[in-house]
């Protein structure tokens, strides 16, 4: 610990703290680099790198909270990445997000924003508010716009419990940091359009949590279907989608039996329309 | 141009000292104790909302006595420190002793360098799990570092609880509530009072919990606690 961390610890974000003492380890640090690289070798531009993406994630309202679920394939250009990455994580005790777009950045701002609310509330005594959680996530969103420039998209989606309303919200962001709510359901990613349909057949508003669960599982295998960057479940390597539930109660895994069982029976109706 | 007055250094370290010594003992005193499953903390604090014990990281813990603008500021540097590392490494990388050891570096920089010390004292504990063990640092106003073992007390009469908890000490960790009720058994003691949950700040670090093992016990919690 160095005498200069003293003086500016008035301010309660770790992000900000990060860009002024350690800008490499940020986003907005890292581009000053790579805008210099680029400048000095003109060849090497954007859009030239080849980085796994990860893709389909979605979150469903339901009566007591929310359900985030994404597929678990990241691709790089035609190629297979990764089979088993995890998309969906838990923030802290009322939030989680799920992400797509370039895999390690995108991780990387998981964990950031992660060590971001774990430090408000440890400086300040108390949790942030939702809305001030979904606010924070936006502009940690907007820091990475110089990155977008150079192929690496970072895209949250972000569901959390808001104690004060007892109900589940869902937020949405675009790449400029624009922070949108969405009343119902969302999905984004390479198959987002194929889940978001699902979902719009299916959805009406208070959904007991298996049916909401069960939609979620449906509109991932339905963007499976449809999308090549989205993986359905893989029943040879027995691998499959992840779910979390955000309620009252905090943050639930969905066991990766239950959501077997859910594409069991998924699975076994396609067929049965087959024949 | 008039002379500076010659101060010997000697006699310029004794006076910041004594200066230092009598601002952290005017507060009151915290005491950290070892139970059977973590460290207990408890501090004497009639505010409900300006706190002396904090959370530092997952199994670490903080407690500061004296000045609380310094202490807080002390408390706010050192979370920053630990969760700097959590995130650049990971997060088992972050200890006590590293914390400790920066906290006794600033601490002593600013007691020779500064005109006016600062009048803390802090400790900072890290519960042990997987069959690790506990460590407790105590760090004082000049940046001295001391390693306890089984107990810790700072601020306000410290010697005088040190002596009374010491007199009546486990050969075993205790459990919670006995733990419990023996530090404020030996607060009452020394400053001569009968203190109530309300007016006790209790927090502990709880190795059976699991990722962040801090807890701080309202006086609701103590109550019950006592009770049973």
């Amino acid at each position: 610990m160095k005498l200069p961390f003293l003086p500016n610890a008035d301010n309660p974000s770790f992000f900000d703290f990060l860009i002024q003492e350690y800008p490499a380890l940020t986003p907005i640090g890292r581009s000053g680099i790579l805008h210099a690289q680029a400048a000095a070798e003109p060849t090497r531009g954007a859009g030239s790198m080849s980085v796994p993406l990860a893709t389909t994630v979605l979150a469903i309202k339901y009566q007591q909270g929310v359900v985030i679920a994404g597929d678990r394939r990241a691709t790089e250009g035609f190629q297979i990445a990764e089979r088993r990455i995890e998309k969906v994580f838990k923030i802290d005790e009322y939030s989680a997000m799920a992400i797509a777009g370039a895999a390690g950045p995108c991780i990387e701002m998981a964990k950031l924003f992660q060590v971001e609310l774990e430090h408000y509330e440890k400086l300040e005594g108390v949790q942030l508010s939702c809305e001030g959680k979904a606010n924070k996530l936006g502009q940690m969103v907007k820091a990475n716009l110089p990155m977008v420039f150079q192929g690496l998209v970072v895209m949250p989606l972000y569901v959390g419990y808001d104690i004060k309303r007892a109900e589940g919200r869902i937020f949405k962001y675009d790449l400029a940091g624009g922070r949108y709510e969405e009343s119902d359901y969302h999905a984004i990613g390479s198959g987002g359009k194929d889940a978001r349909n699902a979902m719009r057949e299916h959805f009406v508003k208070g959904l007991a949590e298996p049916d909401a669960l069960k939609l979620a599982l449906l509109a991932l295998y339905n963007a499976a279907d449809d999308d090549v960057g989205t993986g359905g479940p893989d029943l040879v390597r027995g691998i499959y989608p992840t779910a979390k539930i955000v309620n009252a109660t905090g943050i639930i895994d969905v066991s990766d039996q239950q959501i077997r069982g859910i594409y069991d029976g998924l699975i076994a109706t396609r067929r049965s329309k087959e024949s | 141009m008039p002379m500076p007055y010659y101060v010997s250094p000697e006699q310029m370290m004794q006076d910041k000292a004594e200066y230092a010594r009598k601002g952290i003992a005017k507060g009151r005193s915290i005491i950290a104790i070892e139970y059977v499953s973590g460290i207990l903390l408890v501090a004497e604090n009639p505010s409900a909302s300006l706190y002396k014990i904090s959370e530092v990281y997952d199994s670490i813990a903080f407690a500061g006595a004296g000045k609380y603008s310094e202490f807080e500021n002390l408390r706010k540097a050192g979370i920053r420190h630990a969760d700097l590392k959590g995130f650049m490494y990971s997060r088992e990388d972050v200890t006590a002793r590293s914390l400790a050891n920066g906290y006794s570096q600033s601490l002593g920089t600013i007691f020779s360098q500064e005109l006016k010390p600062l009048e803390v004292e802090i400790l900072v504990v890290q519960v042990g799990h997987n069959g690790q063990s506990n460590e407790m640092y105590r760090i004082s106003f000049d940046g001295s570092i001391i390693d306890e073992r089984a107990f810790a007390v700072i601020g306000g009469k410290s010697e005088a609880v040190q002596g009374v908890l010491k007199e009546k000490g486990f050969t075993q960790p205790p459990e919670l509530q006995t733990a419990l009720t023996f530090c404020i058994a030996a607060l009452d003691q020394v400053g001569n009072q009968k203190l109530l949950p309300e007016s006790l700040e209790v927090a502990v670090l709880d190795r059976t919990r699991d990722g962040r093992r801090f807890r701080r016990l309202t006086p609701a919690d103590t109550k019950q606690l006592l009770s049973t």
